[in-house]
């Protein structure tokens, strides 16, 4: 009997070693293990041995037998199943270069980038987000920031006139400041609120200039606000915008609407002068005229280009361009 | 401005630096522009007098030119210009010089011959374009100068300046060097000449009719006049300010306007018809022809300035006329010096388009008072050329109510450094102000300002806290972060225009910007109402509408890129339109456009969907309202309540062939202002079931008349509880053209409590068929 186990052993790991598939070896664990295969019949058998030696001997040589069959059947599956699998992998092999674009995320104009990095920039320093009207009165754009009608300082505002109601009275708006007013007149102070918007200027379009384009304005009106907190809140904005390196310096300037007045220029870590904006305290007239107390509260105000920004920051040679809709403009941004 | 450096120099104790000075002039808002050196010229060239020109057999392109710089040695030197002959004197640049190009001169032989330098051109010294030939010099040259102090040149440094709106005084080199002597806290020294009058009395009368327009005006008669040449230091730095000399008595006019800022005029006393001057406004459409030959056409709110018969002569503050100016024979002057109103001449030259320097100055407000030196320097510098020249008695200072009284501010240190942010004590702000030429009076702890009246800029306190502030300096002033007691944050609608934007991108549209101004006739092209709020005075004629709609400027876009043979590309647009309105302003509000080229309608319906349920927008498509403009049988209006928010379907072929498109274009539009201010509802959970789900497929003929969407809520209300999806998979049309076409749907069912059993799933597929055969549909 231990003969005939040994044989059968020896005869079910030839075939396991002989079979090439993982399909073949399923068919053989029924062939070798199952209820008709030579070892179970074998096991059948055992009942017929003479001796309860014999009986113990051959039952264990039986069951030494099948583990054996069992775990070289596992081997064999495992060596199989790795075989198989790299032939499937060599089979799927692609060359990746080889794909097609994806559908496509849509590109945001360069000035709505510009236009959200400022406002970021700016809530990130506590102010809030204020807009007004793009079509404006005479008198929030010029008489209620300190520019009474025949005000000298009209004249550096090339105003396009809207034939809107009494001839001369409505405008559109040449700077985003008459928001200043608008603000005071719907907001208790203190007011940290940045204006960003549309405006236009009835002025010949070249490379630097356009006759529509886009400021971003800051107003801040608390107790006891001096020009050293502009000049502060300045040095803030251009380091968090900027980057650490860069420094700003208010000089003297004239605009109606404040006073002291001030040219905001920036300083690039290579030591270049840019000139960026105006600024200044807001003056006691546009307080007024925003229905504040100027002994009370006051303030500062800034402003400065945001097409220049997204100009600088993609170093477009003509702002013109970026008010064509060129598809192929747009799309390198 | 053109300032001049030295000019500065004689007016105030100022150092020899230009940088400083430069950056000073900046500090104290007198930004300079450029800083410039002019009349610089090249050291080691000097001049020399031809003696002999000589050819050599081995050299065809030069010739040997032997030179004499009166140092007794005969010089040679290697030429190759031929304009020049024996006796001619000549700029010679000596071994070792270097000119403005860099380049350095040296003793080189050609053929063996050393030459020594080299004979200069023009263009090679910066003295112009002239490069033909060697520079020819007056014979009478003396031999041996620098050729510069041979042709009188002296170098002068130019600042720049952008004189601000404020800073009427700054257009003069006294008003500039008084404010850099209080900067840089030195003497500031004006001259004050006195008027010596000789002469017997000679009068030119004055009469002001326009009262309010001229404040002031003055008139003298000088004698003895003889028009020639002026010094050449003053024909340098007029060179130097950019104004060009043209004789003696321009000259000082101009010498003394950029000097003290006072415009003034010198009229030929014999041209002057009636001795005498009237000041009145100009009758409408009455002529002058004035000093640059051009005629003017007047209105009634031009001021003239008349001789006594009435005659015109000049335009008040802006310009003379021809007919009295300064010619040779010009002996006797009358010079005029006269206060406009500001404001009225600014107007004037608006409506003129006609500027002069004279005009820059008395539209900025001059100083009233200042005439009076003007008048001495005027006199002081023409005696420089005009020894004889007399001054008669009978000056006329005529003046009316309108000169502007002095002012006096009421000061307070205590404001003034609580708006700077650091202490100023009342004698600090005392030592800014009076070098300035303020005089300061105390009133307890505050004190009274009194303005000179070169200053009409300074009527409020806030204008003496910016005087204080520009010359402690803004950089000295610190820089603190005043604390926000509020958090920064975007507005809910701002927040959810943000998401608006970043879902269009995601979707794969580019953000257009179009121009908010449109054309004549590009609202009717896009099939839309020709009622629009027009420009006044648009900056391209036509370019005068302003937009109603998006729609005009997205479709320009679609066919400016179809021209540049990009077809297939999709815009979004965020932007104001503004309708009109008989409210005070035009009826602005914010909307959105979509156009997507080469996709038909319903691809924009889909945009809408997706749109509407990530914003929690709701609006019903009523295919029964077309919207102008759009394709009548492919397009819908949607609607909230009885509002219309809004435009979906594809652009009507008209228009599309009014704008040059030849593809499809889809569109939506919609009313931001009233979509943005909704308040989405939040998503609320709702519990995933454990239980698998079955799938129905199920696909209809469908008549033309009866739209997806009512076979789709028929769908859903048979179905009932256990839908959980329905989707519209695929819509086929036959090739025939047919009354109905396909419509094939898939329903998802599942159940919360149980796995659906292959009744349930037959019981809800006979009542959808049941549901959409009412309606019409029969099941394929």
């Amino acid at each position: 009997m231990i003969v005939d186990i040994n044989a059968a052993r020896a005869a079910a790991e030839q075939s396991i070693a002989n079979a090439l598939t993982i399909d073949e070896l399923r068919q053989l664990d029924t062939e070798l293990l199952g209820k008709k295969s030579p070892l179970a019949l074998l096991k059948n058998g055992l009942g017929k041995l003479a001796t309860v030696d014999e009986k113990k001997a051959a039952g264990q040589a039986l069951n030494e037998a099948m583990s054996a069959v069992e775990f070289t059947l596992a081997q064999r599956r495992a060596l199989l199943g790795r075989a198989e699998r790299n032939v499937q992998l060599s089979a799927e092999a692609l060359d990746l270069t080889e794909h097609f674009a994806v559908a496509g995320r849509g590109k945001s104009h360069i000035v709505t980038q510009a236009w959200q990095r400022l406002e970021d920039v700016f809530v990130g320093l506590g102010f809030q987000v204020a807009e007004g009207p793009e079509v404006e009165t005479d008198w929030y754009n010029f008489e209620a920031l300190n520019m009474p009608p025949s005000h000298p300082a009209r004249s550096m505002h090339d105003t396009f006139y809207v034939d809107h109601g009494q001839p001369g009275s409505t405008v559109l708006r040449t700077h985003t400041s008459p928001v200043q007013i608008r603000v005071m007149q719907n907001v208790a102070p203190p007011i940290y609120m940045i204006m960003p918007g549309r405006v236009f200027r009835n002025e010949t379009t070249d490379a630097t200039h356009l006759a529509v384009f886009h400021q971003i304005e800051g107003l801040v009106i608390d107790r006891g606000i001096t020009l050293a907190d502009l000049a502060g809140t300045i040095e803030a904005f251009t380091q968090a915008f900027f980057g650490a390196g860069f420094t700003s310096r208010l000089r003297p300037s004239y605009f109606p609407f404040t006073e002291p007045s001030a040219e905001f220029d920036i300083r690039t870590p290579k030591g270049d002068w840019l000139e960026l904006g105006g600024c200044g305290m807001v003056h006691p007239n546009v307080l007024r005229a925003g229905g504040l107390d100027p002994e009370e509260w006051s303030g500062f105000a800034f402003g400065f280009g945001i097409d220049r920004m997204a100009k600088e920051r993609h170093g477009v040679g003509d702002v013109r361009e970026m008010y064509t809709n060129d598809i192929r403009f747009i799309e390198q941004f | 401005m053109k300032i001049v450096h030295s000019w500065l120099r004689d007016l105030a104790a100022l150092p020899d630096d230009s940088e400083a000075i430069s950056f000073a002039l900046s500090d104290i808002g007198l930004a300079v522009e450029s800083v410039e050196k002019v009349g610089a010229t090249v050291a080691g060239v000097i001049t020399a007098r031809v003696i002999k020109t000589q050819r050599h057999p081995d050299a065809a392109k030069v010739h040997r030119v032997f030179l004499d710089n009166g140092d007794g040695t005969e010089h040679h030197v290697w030429c190759g210009a031929f304009n020049m002959q024996a006796g001619d004197i000549i700029p010679w640049a000596t071994p070792g010089t270097t000119m403005p190009d860099g380049r350095l001169i040296e003793t080189k032989p050609i053929v063996g011959i050393p030459s020594e330098g080299m004979c200069c051109s023009a263009r090679e010294l910066g003295l112009g374009d002239d490069h033909e030939g060697i520079l020819i010099m007056d014979p009478a040259t003396p031999l041996g100068v620098p050729y510069g102090q041979a042709l009188g040149l002296a170098e002068e440094i130019v600042y720049d300046i952008d004189v601000l709106r404020n800073r009427p005084d700054a257009y003069g080199h006294i008003g500039v060097a008084r404010d850099l002597a209080a900067r840089f806290k030195v003497p500031f020294i004006q001259s004050v000449p006195t008027l010596a009058v000789t002469g017997d009395s000679r009068s030119a009368p004055v009469e002001i009719v326009a009262g309010d327009r001229c404040a002031r005006f003055t008139t003298i008669i000088i004698s003895g006049i003889r028009i020639t040449q002026s010094p050449d230091w003053m024909v340098s730095r007029l060179a130097a300010a950019g104004m060009r000399s043209i004789n003696n008595v321009v000259d000082v006019s101009n010498y003394v306007m950029l000097e003290t800022n006072q415009p003034n005029h010198a009229y030929d006393f014999e041209t002057l018809g009636g001795g005498g001057f009237k000041i009145r406004l100009a009758a409408e459409g009455e002529k002058i022809t004035t000093l640059d030959g051009v005629e003017r056409v007047l209105t009634a709110d031009d001021l003239l300035i008349c001789d006594a018969t009435n005659r015109p002569i000049g335009i008040a503050g802006i310009m003379g006329g021809q007919n009295t100016e300064i010619s040779p024979q010009t002996t006797v002057v009358a010079l005029e010096t006269a206060w406009f109103e500001p404001i009225a001449v600014m107007q004037s030259v608006a409506r003129m388009n006609l500027r002069s320097e004279a005009s820059a100055r008395n539209e900025r407000g001059m100083d009233p008072f200042g005439i009076d030196i003007s008048i001495a320097r005027f006199v002081e510098l023409l005696r420089v050329t005009c020894p004889d020249l007399v001054v008669h008695q009978g000056m006329v200072d005529e003046r009316s109510e309108s000169i502007p009284p002095p002012k006096s501010i009421y000061v307070r240190p205590a404001r003034v450094s609580a708006l700077l942010g650091k202490t100023f004590s009342a004698s600090q702000i005392t030592d800014f102000l009076v070098p300035l030429g303020f005089s300061c009076q105390q009133a307890g702890a505050d004190f009274w300002v009194t303005v000179p009246s070169w200053r009409p800029d300074c009527t409020l306190e806030i204008d003496i806290v910016e005087e204080v502030a520009r010359h402690f300096g803004y950089d000295n002033l610190g820089k603190t972060v005043p604390k926000s007691t509020q958090p920064g944050g975007l507005s809910v609608i701002q927040h959810r225009r943000r998401r608006l934007h970043e879902i269009l991108l995601g979707l794969g549209f580019n953000e257009a910007m179009p121009h908010p101004f449109l054309t004549d006739g590009d609202l009717s092209n896009a099939g839309l109402p020709d009622v629009a709020v027009r420009l006044v005075n648009p900056l391209v004629v036509g370019d005068d509408v302003l937009r109603t709609s998006l729609r005009p400027g997205l479709l320009k876009a679609i066919a400016f890129n179809e021209s540049h043979r990009r077809t297939g590309v999709s815009f979004y647009e965020i932007g104001h339109v503004y309708p009109t309105s008989s409210d005070i302003l035009p009826d602005e509000s914010e909307a959105l456009g979509v156009v997507i080229a080469g996709s038909d309608a319903p691809q924009a319906v889909a945009v809408w969907r997706e749109l509407a349920t990530a914003m929690g927008w709701g609006a019903r498509l009523d295919q029964s309202q077309v919207p102008s403009g759009l394709h009548p049988t492919r397009s819908a209006t949607l609607s909230a309540g009885k509002d219309v928010v809004g435009a979906v379907g594809e652009i009507h072929p008209d228009v599309l062939d009014a704008y040059n498109i030849t593809q499809r274009v889809a569109v939506l539009e919609l009313n931001l202002s009233r979509l943005l201010a909704i308040e989405p509802k939040v998503a609320q959970w709702k519990p995933t079931s454990r239980y698998p789900s079955s799938d129905i497929d199920l696909a209809f003929t469908v008549p033309t008349s009866v739209t997806a969407e009512k076979i789709e809520k028929a769908l859903r209300q048979t179905a009932g509880v256990l839908l959980v999806d329905l989707t519209l998979f695929d819509v086929y049309r036959g090739k025939d053209a047919s009354d109905s076409r396909s419509l094939a749907f898939r329903l998802r069912l599942q159940a919360h409590d149980r796995t659906l059993t292959d009744a349930d799933v037959a019981t809800v597929r006979e009542k959808c068929i049941a549901g959409a055969t009412k309606l019409g549909a029969q099941l394929r």
